[in-house]
C-alpha cells in the first residue's frame, strides 16, 4: 500500500500528461499548466522543510561545538538579520523588494557581490582545467589541443589579423564536428530520458520512491 | 459589410473633442476630398482596401494646426483573414493581413525608404455580430499576423486591422475592411504532433518489447560503462581511507529528469555506503530533493540492516541560490575532505567550480549530466563522466535487474534505427542535391519531405 498509491498516482499523472501533449481539447489541454501550479504550491510549502532542516543542523553544530561552529553562528545571524530587514522593508516601504528597503540593500551590496565572486572563480578554474586537458599526452589530447588553439584564435581579432584561416577554421570546427557530436549526445540523452520516463510511469523504476 | 471609415480623428476621440469646430470642418472636408479622389477605393460606404490605399487626413489636420502630430500618409492593411488556431484547446483565433509595398519598413521604424509612409504599429479590433468593434491587442509594425487568445470558443468573430501612424494619441489611422467570420474551436488531436506520436510509439514500443523479452529470461548484452563500474571502487576507496563520500544531486528540483536519475543512483550508492559504514554527505539545493534523498538514504540503510547507523543530518538543505550552493558544497569539500565525490544530475555554470575543487582535494570523482555545455568541464576535471544517456541508464545498469536492462536494450534498438534513418537521409539528400542543385530531383524531394515532416510540418 505504501508503494501502490504513489505508483498509481505516478502512472495516472504520466499518462494524462502524455495525452495532454497530443489532445489539446479540454479537460486535457490545460492539464500540464494546472499541474505546474500544483507543483509550485507544493514546492512553496516544502521550502519550510528546507529552512527547518537548515536551522536545525546549524543549531546542532553550535550546540555540540563542532569544529568551525562559528560559521553556523554567522549563518544564523545572517538568516535572522535578513528576515528582520525584510519585515522592516515591508513596514516602512510597503515591500521588502522596494529599492530603498534595507532588504534590497543587503541583496544588492552583499548577495550580488558574493554571487559575482563565486562566478568569477570560474575563470581561474577554467585555466587550471584547460592546462590539464590540453596537455599533449597522446594523439587524442593533441587533436584537442590543436582544435582548442584554432577555436580560441579564431574567436578573437588577433586570430583574423594573423590569418583568415583561423576564423574560417573555428567556424567549421564549431559547426561541423562539434555540433555533430553535441547532437549525437542530445539524441542519446533524449532517448535515455524517454526510456527512463517510461520505466517510471510503468512502475519499473521505483528506487526514487525509497 | 461593417463601417470601416478612415477616420481622421487620431486614436480615439480625445483629439477631436479638443479640436475647434473650424478644424473639424476642415477635417471633414479633407475626408470628403479624399474619398472622392483616387487614393481610396471607395465602394460607396467608405471602405478602404487594397495595397495602394492611403489616408492623408492627418496631414490636413496637422496643417490646420489642430493637433500635434506628424504629417503622415498611412497605408491601409488589406486582405485581412481570420482563422481558427489549429491544434489548440479553443479560445484562440489567428488574424493575418497584408500591407501595401509602400509601407514595407527597412529599419522597423515604420518609415519606408521614400519616407512618405509612417506606420508605428497595428491595433487589432474584434467584434461579434451585433457588437461594436473593440481593441483586443496590438502588433508591431513588422508583424503581419496576430493571435487573439481571448476569443470565446464557439463565438463567431470578425476582425479589423487598424494601422496607426503614431503611437501617441492624436496620430492618424486607417482601418481595414472587416475580415471573414471565424470561430475558435478546440481540437481533439494536435495533428502537427503526429510525427512526435509516431516516434514516441516506435521508441516506447521498442522499450516495452525488450522489457517483455527480458521477462521471458532472454539474455541481453549491455555494453560496459566504466563510470558506473567505478562506483563501487570509489565507495571502497573512501572506506579504506576512512573519509566520507560526497554526493551532489545537482541544482534542479525533482521535475528535472536528470535529478530523478541522480536520486535513483543515490539509492545504490547509499546501500554501498551503509554496507561499508562510510559517512555519506548529501547537500541539496531544493527542499523536495532533500526530502526525497532523506527517504532514499534512510531506506537504503534499512534494507542493508544498518538502520541504527543512519545519520539524519547526512542529507541537508543548503540554499536554492546557485552560487550560494556552490560555495556551500565547496566549503564541505575543503573541510570534510571526502575521498569520493559524485556530481550527478543537472549542473550549469557551477559544474567546473565543483569539479575542480574536488580535483584539488584529491578525491576520486564520478560525474554525469545531460547538459552538453557542461560535459567538457566534467570530462576535463573528473575521473569518470557519465555522458548523457549513461546517466539515465545508470540505475538499470547498477540494479542488474533483467527488466530494467530490457529497457536499455529497447532504447539502444531505437537509437540504432534513428542512426540508420539519419545516415540514409544524409546519403539521399546529398545524392539528390548533387544531381540537381535546385532540389528538383526525386531523392532531393524525398529528403526535403522527410526533413520537413520531422521538423514539424
Amino acid at each position: 500500500m505504501k508503494r501502490s498509491i504513489p505508483l498509481a498516482i505516478t502512472f495516472l499523472t504520466g499518462l494524462f500528461l502524455v495525452i495532454s501533449f497530443f489532445v489539446p481539447h479540454e479537460p486535457f489541454g490545460a492539464l500540464e499548466q494546472r499541474l505546474l501550479i500544483w507543483f509550485s504550491i507544493v514546492s512553496g510549502f516544502t521550502m519550510l522543510l528546507g529552512v527547518d532542516n537548515l536551522l536545525r543542523s546549524h543549531a546542532r553544530k553550535i550546540g555540540r561545538q563542532n569544529a568551525g561552529w562559528w560559521h553556523s553562528v554567522a549563518l544564523l545571524i545572517g538568516f535572522v538579520a535578513t528576515v528582520v530587514l525584510g519585515v522592516l522593508g515591508r513596514i516602512h516601504h510597503g515591500s521588502p523588494f522596494h529599492m530603498q528597503s534595507p532588504f534590497m540593500f543587503v541583496y544588492t551590496y552583499t548577495i550580488v557581490p558574493l554571487q559575482g565572486t563565486m562566478f568569477a572563480l570560474l575563470a581561474f578554474f577554467i585555466a587550471s582545467a584547460s592546462y590539464r586537458a590540453f596537455r599533449a599526452r597522446n594523439t587524442v589530447a593533441t587533436l584537442l589541443l590543436v582544435s582548442a588553439v584554432i577555436v580560441m584564435l579564431g574567436r578573437v581579432p588577433i586570430g583574423a589579423a594573423i590569418s583568415e584561416f583561423f576564423p574560417a577554421a573555428q567556424e567549421w570546427i564549431m559547426d561541423v564536428p562539434q555540433l555533430a557530436a553535441k547532437r549525437g549526445i542530445q539524441i542519446g540523452a533524449a532517448l535515455g530520458a524517454v526510456s527512463m520516463s517510461l520505466r517510471i510511469i510503468l512502475g519499473i523504476e521505483r528506487s526514487y520512491l525509497s | 459589410m461593417r463601417k470601416l471609415a478612415a477616420t481622421p480623428n487620431g486614436r480615439g476621440s480625445t483629439s477631436t473633442r479638443l479640436a475647434s469646430v473650424h478644424v473639424a470642418v476642415i477635417a471633414v472636408l479633407g475626408v470628403l476630398a479624399l474619398t472622392s479622389g483616387s487614393a481610396l477605393s471607395n465602394t460607396g460606404d467608405r471602405l478602404i482596401d487594397g495595397p495602394d490605399a492611403v489616408l492623408l487626413a492627418p496631414a490636413l489636420l496637422a496643417e490646420a494646426g489642430s493637433v500635434d502630430r506628424q504629417e503622415a500618409a498611412v497605408v491601409c492593411p488589406y486582405d485581412v483573414v481570420a482563422a481558427d488556431v489549429p491544434d489548440d484547446g479553443g479560445g484562440a483565433l489567428l488574424v493575418i493581413w497584408e500591407l501595401g509595398d509602400a509601407a514595407t519598413t527597412t529599419d522597423g521604424s515604420g518609415e519606408d525608404t521614400a519616407g512618405s509612409t509612417a506606420i508605428s504599429s497595428f491595433e487589432i479590433l474584434r467584434f461579434a455580430p451585433g457588437e461594436e468593434p473593440v481593441v483586443v491587442g496590438e502588433a508591431p509594425v513588422t508583424d503581419r499576423r496576430y493571435v487573439d487568445d481571448t476569443a470565446e470558443a464557439g463565438v463567431s468573430y470578425q476582425y479589423i486591422v487598424r494601422a496607426l501612424s503614431s503611437p501617441n494619441p492624436g496620430g492618424g489611422f486607417t482601418d481595414s475592411i472587416a475580415s471573414n467570420s471565424a470561430t475558435a474551436t478546440a481540437q481533439w488531436f494536435a495533428t502537427s504532433r503526429l510525427n512526435s506520436l509516431l516516434v514516441m510509439l516506435f521508441v516506447c514500443g521498442a522499450v516495452m518489447y525488450y522489457i517483455a523479452r527480458a521477462r521471458t529470461g532472454s539474455e541481453l548484452y549491455i555494453r560496459r560503462i566504466p563510470g558506473l563500474e567505478a562506483v563501487d571502487d570509489a565507495v571502497g576507496r573512501a572506506t579504506e581511507m576512512g573519509r566520507p563520500v560526497l554526493y551532489v544531486p545537482g541544482i534542479e528540483t525533482v521535475s528535472e529528469i536528470s535529478t530523478l536519475a541522480a536520486l535513483t543512483i543515490l539509492g545504490h550508492v547509499a546501500k554501498k555506503v551503509a554496507q561499508h559504514g562510510t559517512p555519506l554527505i548529501v547537500p541539496t539545493a531544493d527542499p523536495i530533493v532533500m526530502t526525497t534523498a532523506q527517504e532514499i538514504v534512510k531506506q537504503a540503510y534499512a534494507e542493508t540492516g544498518q538502520s541504527d547507523r543512519y545519520d539524519p543530518t547526512s542529507v541537508s538543505y543548503l540554499t536554492y541560490d546557485q552560487f550560494g550552493y556552490t560555495a556551500g558544497v565547496d566549503g564541505i569539500m575543503v573541510r570534510e575532505r571526502p575521498e569520493a565525490v559524485f556530481l550527478l544530475g543537472y549542473f550549469a555554470a557551477e559544474s567546473l567550480i565543483l569539479a575542480e575543487t574536488g580535483h584539488e582535494i584529491g578525491a576520486i570523482q564520478i560525474s554525469g549530466t545531460k547538459e552538453t555545455s557542461q560535459l567538457p568541464f566534467f570530462v576535463a576535471a573528473c575521473d569518470y563522466t557519465l555522458i548523457g544517456e549513461e546517466l539515465f541508464a545508470a540505475s538499470s545498469y547498477l540494479s542488474h535487474e533483467p527488466v530494467m536492462l530490457g529497457s536499455l536494450k529497447g532504447q539502444d534498438f531505437a537509437k540504432f534505427w534513428i542512426v540508420v534513418l539519419i545516415v540514409t537521409a544524409v546519403v539521399v539528400g546529398t545524392v539528390g542535391y548533387v544531381i540537381t542543385p535546385d532540389g528538383s530531383s526525386a531523392p532531393a524531394r524525398i529528403f526535403d519531405a522527410v526533413k520537413t515532416w520531422f521538423a514539424g510540418g
